[in-house]
């Protein structure tokens, strides 16, 4: 898989597309960078489109061999995420392929 | 602070830090001569020009959104080493604001280096949750019905928004127009307008 963006050939989720991001926290247990922001963890969003492939950030940030993923920009609405935004409101997040899986 | 001269033991250190870059062969003067140069050169200007280009030009438009670093690119500004730059339109009924909650990620290359608000812990936790609250605190009213869209730059791409073409700027040429565009209309807390006082303060 190359790398870069526009670089989407392997890409598991389809714009449109319902996703949920994973409700982890895998940074309890090992040392990692992670881009994926709390707030957006256990949210369901839709694929807006696969923005490129990119090394996996959870690893590159402490020199250690990273895969490639797919980064996606996903698009949630303001409420519920968080409970004070205004109906209609939207909220555009880059996240990780296997950050989300199909809801 | 920008002003005041670096203090004598950062100089030191950087050179310490230089000598042992180049000195393992991770880093070259003449790479270090082009990010200073490309440092140097990034300014509100440079993403100005190119919303006034869009504005102006359809063709010119369509690829800034497809492609901003080529875009870039296009216009001479060297993206080496820059992430990819993603556009962000403004359209009649959606308004963009970009944050990064986890750090500080902003597109340098082309509107130069962030404001200390930007880095601060109370935008990065504000916009995201009450957008238009901090929407107002900068004087921004945006016309009844339209959508905020936050946009979290969160991992790779860096963000600059498009605002959409204020009216009574027909006829304009595009130097007009891009003396119109400030930094903070590209990081969407505030909209192009004409006739308002200059752009507020770093």
């Amino acid at each position: 898989m190359s790398t870069g963006a526009g670089q989407v050939s392997a890409a598991r989720f389809a714009a449109g597309q319902s996703v949920r991001v994973k409700d982890a926290k895998p940074e309890r247990v090992a040392r990692m960078h992670l881009r994926t922001p709390h707030y957006a963890r256990g949210r369901i969003g839709r694929i807006v489109r696969a923005l490129g492939t990119f090394p996996n950030p959870e690893d590159i940030a402490f020199n250690r061999p990273a895969e490639p993923r797919v980064l996606y920009h996903v698009l949630f609405d303001q409420p519920p995420v968080w409970g004070d935004g205004e109906a209609g409101d939207t909220l555009l997040i880059e996240l990780f392929e296997h950050w989300l899986e199909e809801a | 602070m920008a002003n005041q001269p670096p203090r004598a033991e950062s100089l030191a250190l950087l050179a310490k830090l230089e000598a042992a870059l180049k000195r393992r062969g991770i880093v070259s003067d003449e790479e270090i001569e082009l990010k200073r140069a490309s440092a140097d050169r990034a300014n509100p200007m440079t993403g100005a020009r190119m919303v006034a280009r869009a504005w102006i030009d359809p063709e010119w438009r369509a690829l800034l959104l497809r492609d901003g670093t080529a875009a870039a690119e296009a216009m001479g500004i060297s993206m080496r080493g820059n992430p990819p730059l993603g556009v962000l339109e403004d359209t009649a009924g959606v308004h963009h604001l970009v944050v990064c909650t986890l750090c500080s990620c902003y597109p340098r290359a082309i509107i130069g280096y962030p404001p200390h608000w930007y880095k601060s812990a109370a935008y990065r936790s504000r916009a995201v949750r009450e957008p238009r609250a901090v929407l107002a605190e900068f004087g921004t009213v945006l016309p009844a019905g339209m959508q905020v869209r936050v946009v979290d730059s969160t991992a790779d791409f860096r963000w600059m928004v498009l605002p959409q073409r204020p009216a009574g700027t027909e006829g304009w040429t595009e130097d007009q127009l891009t003396a119109l565009v400030t930094r903070d209309d590209m990081v969407g807390v505030t909209l192009p307008r004409v006739g308002r006082r200059e752009s507020r303060a770093a």
